[in-house]
C-alpha cells in the first residue's frame, strides 16, 4: 500500500504505518516524505518492508526492532538509534550519529556517513549489529564500541581519507574492517589495525555479499582492495586505572 | 615487609569470654576480615565498619572501635588526606568510592525550619479529618478547557496530557541491578507497588521477574543504552533520559566485568564478564534540541508514556532545567550533590555539584518566572534523610522526592561507603549469591514500605500542623519556611526569609 507523507506530521505518520501494519500490510511505500522523524521508530514487526521516498528525518527506526527500510535517497542523523534488529537501507548518503547503541539488525548506507557514527554499539547473544558505509565516515567511528562491526569502504573517494580521526577511541569490543587501510594517527589509542583472518574473511564476505546484493554493486570490484582489521586490544581498557 | 603505610581505619575487638567460636562472623563477613583457628581472628585493616558481625554474633561478643592510634594533629593535613595520598602514591589509582558525599558541607535542609498555625488560624488533626498525599507527575496543560456534555454538566474539552499517580510524594531513585542485587530491585518494586509509588530501573535494564509489577516502574535510557530495547520502554510506567547524576555529575558509569554476572549481563543484554561502560555524555545529546529529538524518539515508542530527564544539580541547572522543560519533558528529577552512587571517583562525589535545596528552589522559581512551571514536576533527590527533608524540599518548590540511600539503609545498609567492591555483607550492592540471598523481597518490600508509610504519616503531621489538607497547598510555599543561621544572600536565592522576618 502506498502512504502520501507530503505535509502529514511525523506523529501522524507513524500512526498511519503502525496502523497499516497492525492490519497486516506487509509492503508499506511511502511518498512524498520530507525530513518526518522517527520513521519506524520502536517499530515491532516480523516481514514488514517499508520503502521511503522521500528525505527521512532523524532518528529513523530508533529503538527499531524487526522490520525493514529501504530509503531511496539520502538520510538525515540517529538512523538505526539503539536498534535491537531489522535491516535499513539507504541509497545515498547518511548523516551524524548512526547506529548509537545499536544492538542487532543491519544498515547499510550507499555512500559517505558523518561524525560519531557506531558509537557504542554492541553485541549480544544471537544479536549482532553490523553498520555498512560504502563511502567514507567522518571522525569518532566507533567510539566506545563494546560489539557488532563496522565496514568502512570508501567507494566513492575524491582522495578524502577513508575514516576520519580519533577512530575507535574507548573501543572494547567489536571490530571495524576499513577497505584500503588506515593511518595510524587516525587511531583512538585503545585500538590497533590487524590482518584479517580467515574467521574474519568469512564474516567480512557474507556482509559484503549481502551488501552488494542490496545495493546492485560488484563484489568483485568492492574487493579489488585489501582490507584491514581494527580491534581494540583490550576489553577492559580502564581496568588498571582505579584504586580501590 | 611492610605492604601499605595506611594504618586500618578501624579495629574488631571480640570478647574471649562472650565468644562462644560459633563460627558465625567468618560466615557474616563479606570482606574476608576473620579466620577461624580455634577462635575468630579479625584481620583489622579489611574491616569496613558495617557493622553484619556485629549484629548477628549471638554472643553479642563483637564490636568494632575507631583506630585509636593518634595521628599528629593538623587541621589541615588531615587523617584522610593523608590516608588519600598514601593510598594514591602505593597505587598510581583513581580513587574509587560508594554512597553520597561525606563530607561536612552545611545541610541547608538543617538551617531551614517549618511553620506550624497557632490560635490565629487553625491547625489540623490529620488522624481525624482528611489529608492528601495524592501527587500526580507530568505535564499539566496551561488551562483546563471544559465544554458541555449535552446533559447540563461540563466534561474536558482537551484530553489531559499523561501523568502518574503517586499516593505518596515519594519516588525511588535509579539504582541498576548490576549495582544492586536483584533482591534490592525486587524489594523496591514490590514497595512501590503496596505504597502506590514508583521505583526506577537505573541504567540497568529490567530483570524479566519484574515485568509484572512495571505498571509501577520508570524504566531508564542511559548513554550506555544498556537493557534497552523497545519492549522495556513500552513496559515502564515513564522513561527515564538519566544525563547525570548527584554522585557523579559529568561522569559516566563503569559497571566492572566482576559485577557482570549471567543474569546481570543477560539483562544488561552484553556479554558476560565485559565491563559495562556509559558514556559521560549522550553522543547523540549536545543540545536542547538534541535532547527533544529523543525525548519524543521515546514518546513514540512508547505511545507517549511521560519522559522524566535526571540531571546532577550544577551551577547553571535553572537554566538547564528550563531547557529540558522546553524540549518536552513531563518530569525534571534533580539529582543534588549529596545523592549516592555504587561508584564514583572519590574526587568527583566529593567536590562537584550542588546542594540539592538550593538547585531545587533556582529550578522552581526559574520556570515560574517563565511561565512554563505546570508543564513539568520537580522530584528533588540527593540526599532526602526524613520527613523533615521531604516536607522542606516540596516548600522550596518541589512536587516529590526521590530516594535512593535512604530505602538501602531501610535494607540495613550501614554507609560504609564500600559499594564499588562488590562485597557486601548486607547482601545488597553485590552480585555473590551467598550475600544477595540474605535479602528476601518480601521482608526487603515491608521494610522499606514500613519507611515509606512512617514518612508519609509525618508528612501528614508537618502539614496539619501547617494548617493545610494537601500536600499541593505546601508545593512551593516558601512562605511557610524560614532560614537559621544562613547569609542574606543564600536566603534570597532560596525565596526564604530568615526567622524572625
Amino acid at each position: 500500500m502506498q502512504i502520501d507523507a507530503k505535509g502529514v506530521y511525523y506523529k501522524e505518520l507513524n500512526e498511519e504505518i503502525r496502523y497499516a501494519i497492525d492490519r497486516g500490510e506487509t509492503e508499506i511505500e511511502l511518498v512524498g516524505v520530507n525530513g518526518q522523524r522517527y520513521i519506524g521508530g520502536g517499530l515491532r514487526a516480523e516481514g514488514v518492508t517499508i520503502s521511503i521516498n522521500g528525505v527521512p528525518g532523524n532518528d529513523l527506526a530508533s529503538f527499531m526492532n524487526g522490520p525493514r527500510l529501504v530509503v531511496n535517497n539520502n538520510a538525515q542523523d540517529g538512523c538505526g538509534n539503539t536498534m535491537n534488529a531489522g535491516k535499513i537501507i539507504i541509497h545515498g548518503d547518511a548523516g551524524d550519529v548512526l547506529g548509537y547503541g545499536m544492538r542487532g539488525g543491519r544498515l547499510y548506507v550507499r555512500g559517505d556517513v558523518g561524525y560519531r557514527v557506531g558509537i557504542h554499539m554492541k553485541a549480544y547473544e544471537t544479536h549482532k549489529p553490523i553498520l555498512v558505509a560504502g563511502g567514507i565516515a567522518r571522525d569518532f567511528l566507533g567510539e566506545y564500541m563494546a560489539g557488532g562491526v563496522l565496514v568502512v569502504l570508501g567507494m566513492n573517494g575524491n582522495g578524502t581519507p577513508t575514516v576520519g580521526n580519533w577512530c575507535g577511541t574507548g573501543m572494547h569490543g567489536g571490530k571495524v574492517y576499513v577497505r584500503g587501510g588506515v593511518e595510524d594517527h587516525q587511531l583512538g589509542r585503545e585500538v590497533r589495525p590487524f590482518e584479517l583472518d580467515d574467521e574474519d574473511q568469512a564474516e567480512l564476505d557474507e556482509i559484503l555479499e549481502d551488501y552488494c546484493g542490496e545495493m546492485g554493486l560488484d563484489l568483485a570490484d568492492v574487493k579489488s582492495k585489501p582490507f584491514v582489521k581494527l580491534i581494540p586490544y583490550s576489553h577492559r581498557p580502564y581496568g588498571k586505572m582505579y584504586a580501590y | 615487609m611492610v605492604t601499605t603505610f595506611i594504618p586500618p581505619e578501624f579495629r574488631v575487638k571480640i570478647d574471649d569470654e562472650k565468644c562462644i567460636k560459633c563460627g558465625r562472623c567468618v560466615y557474616q563477613c563479606g570482606w574476608g576480615v576473620y579466620e577461624f583457628t580455634d577462635k575468630p581472628i579479625p584481620d583489622d585493616a579489611k574491616c569496613s565498619a558495617c557493622h553484619r558481625c556485629v549484629t548477628f554474633c549471638p554472643a553479642g561478643a563483637i564490636t568494632v572501635e575507631r583506630n585509636p592510634l593518634a595521628f599528629k594533629e593538623s587541621a589541615n593535613w588531615t587523617e584522610s588526606a593523608r590516608k588519600a595520598v598514601w593510598r594514591q602514591a602505593e597505587t598510581g589509582g583513581v580513587l574509587l568510592t560508594g554512597m553520597g558525599n561525606p563530607r561536612d558541607y552545611e545541610s541547608v535542609f538543617d538551617h531551614l525550619v517549618l511553620d506550624a498555625c497557632q490560635v490565629t488560624n487553625p491547625s489540623i488533626d490529620p488522624l481525624r479529618e482528611p489529608m492528601e498525599l495524592r501527587t500526580y507527575i507530568g505535564r499539566k496543560p496551561d488551562a483546563v478547557k471544559v465544554e458541555s456534555d449535552g446533559g447540563g454538566g461540563l466534561k474536558l474539552a482537551e484530553e489531559l496530557p499523561p501523568n502518574i499517580l503517586l499516593e505518596t510524594p515519594i519516588v525511588f531513585g535509579g539504582m541498576s541491578y548490576g549495582s544492586v542485587s536483584l533482591n534490592v530491585h525486587k524489594s523496591l518494586a514490590m514497595a512501590a507497588h503496596e505504597c502506590g509509588i514508583l521505583m526506577n530501573t537505573g541504567e540497568g535494564g529490567l530483570h524479566k521477574d519484574l515485568y509484572p509489577l512495571s505498571d509501577r516502574i520508570i524504566v531508564q535510557c542511559a548513554s550506555g543504552r544498556f537493557g534497552v530495547h523497545d519492549e522495556y520502554l513500552k513496559a515502564g510506567a515513564a522513561v527515564e533520559i538519566k544525563i547525570g547524576q548527584g554522585a557523579k555529575p559529568g561522569i559516566g558509569g563503569h559497571l566492572p566485568g566482576e559485577k557482570i554476572n549471567p543474569e546481570v549481563a543477560t539483562t544488561r543484554m552484553i556479554p558476560t564478564g565485559t565491563d559495562a561502560l556509559s558514556p559521560a555524555p549522550h553522543h547523540d545529546i549536545y543540545s536542547i534540541e538534541d535532547l527533544r529529538q529523543l525525548i519524543y524518539a521515546l514518546k513514540e515508542t512508547t505511545g507517549y508514556k511521560p519522559v522524566s530527564v535526571k540531571i546532577a544539580c550544577v551551577h547553571n541547572v535553572a537554566a538547564i532545567a528550563s531547557g529540558i522543560v522546553r524540549a518536552g519533558a513531563d518530569i525534571v528529577y534533580l539529582d543534588g550533590f549529596k545523592g549516592g552512587t555504587g561508584v564514583a571517583p572519590t574526587v568527583i562525589r566529593d567536590h562537584i555539584g550542588l546542594p540539592i535545596e538550593i538547585a531545587t528552589a533556582v529550578v522552581d522559581q526559574r520556570l515560574r518566572d517563565e511561565g512554563i512551571r505546570n508543564q513539568a514536576s520537580i522530584i528533588a533527590a540527593g540526599s532526602i534523610r526524613s520527613s523533615a527533608d521531604m516536607a522542606k524540599a516540596i516548600a522550596l518548590g518541589a512536587d516529590a522526592v526521590g530516594i535512593g540511600s535512604a530505602a538501602l539503609i531501610a535494607l540495613g545498609c550501614r554507609v560504609c561507603q564500600k559499594c564499588h567492591t562488590g562485597c557486601c555483607s548486607w547482601g545488597i550492592t553485590t552480585q555473590k549469591p551467598e550475600l544477595t540471598r540474605r535479602i528476601d523481597p518480601d521482608w526487603g518490600a515491608e521494610r522499606v514500605s514500613n519507611l515509606i508509610k512512617a514518612w508519609s504519616h509525618e508528612l501528614q503531621e508537618i502539614l496539619g500542623a501547617l494548617g493545610v489538607n494537601a500536600v499541593e497547598s505546601l508545593r512551593g510555599s516558601r512562605e511557610r519556611l524560614r532560614a537559621i543561621g544562613l547569609d542574606q544572600q543564600t536566603c534570597e536565592i532560596l525565596g526564604v526569609k530568615p526567622a524572625g522576618a
